[in-house]
């Protein structure tokens, strides 16, 4: 399985923090995945995806196996 | 000396900037920025939350620029995960250096991608509830100066 993470306001948007999906997955499979606000916000480039802790130069080549965690990740806001 | 850390309890900055400064001997200045949570604005309380796996890479990282980029002695960079309420500190960023011009720049750099570049989502709860900060144009802009 691969654990999916909405970060931040993902969360509320997709009404989950967490899902659990069946490996491999990859981009398609996420998307088809979510509900449809949530995976308009995917496709956006502002949101960004990590892969078992490093973040995708393109989150349209993801490719999750067995084990790997999946965050995304929308715009920041710290300090 | 570098001082990188996440926090999840309220923190006295003072606490933690004359250890920083003691711990670069020979240094000519120390700059500090310290964040807190703003009050008046209808503001109960601010969460922070972050992704654990990019959060303090990401803010190691961002210490690697600015001692490449900046005449550092030393960098102090702790910034607040969890709730706060109005008036507690977010976060502190201190930096040592020979010479002024290198403590406050890197202050200033570690500050500005702190903001809008590290792996934290900020939200605020109102009267009427929470509601996700998002940035402020004026941030990407501050980013952008050190392009």
């Amino acid at each position: 399985m691969v654990t999916v993470l909405f970060l931040g306001p993902l969360a509320d948007i997709a009404g989950v923090a967490e899902l659990e999906l069946p490996a491999p997955m990859n981009w398609a499979a996420l998307i088809g995945a979510v509900n449809s606000e949530t995976a308009d916000q995917l496709r956006e480039d502002r949101v960004k995806v990590a892969c078992g802790g490093r973040v995708l130069s393109d989150k349209r080549l993801l490719n999750a196996a067995d084990g790997d965690e999946v965050a995304l990740l929308p715009p920041v806001s710290g300090g | 000396m570098r001082d990188i850390r996440l926090l999840d309890q309220i923190f006295i900055p003072g606490s933690l900037i004359g250890p920083f400064a003691q711990a670069n001997p020979g240094l000519g200045g120390v700059c500090t920025f310290v964040g807190e949570v703003r009050s008046g604005d209808d503001v109960e309380a601010l969460e922070l939350t972050h992704y654990e796996p990019l959060t303090l890479p990401g803010m190691h990282e961002l210490a690697d620029q600015a001692f490449g980029r900046f005449s550092l002695m030393g960098l102090l960079m702790v910034h607040r995960v969890g709730v706060m309420r109005p008036g507690e500190p977010i976060v502190c960023v201190s930096a040592a250096a020979a010479h002024r011009r290198g403590a406050i720049d890197a202050v200033d750099f570690v500050m500005d991608h702190l903001k809008s570049a590290a792996w934290f989502w900020k939200r605020e709860r109102r009267s009427d509830g929470w509601h996700w900060i998002e940035p402020r144009a004026q941030d990407h802009t501050d980013l952008a100066r050190w392009d």
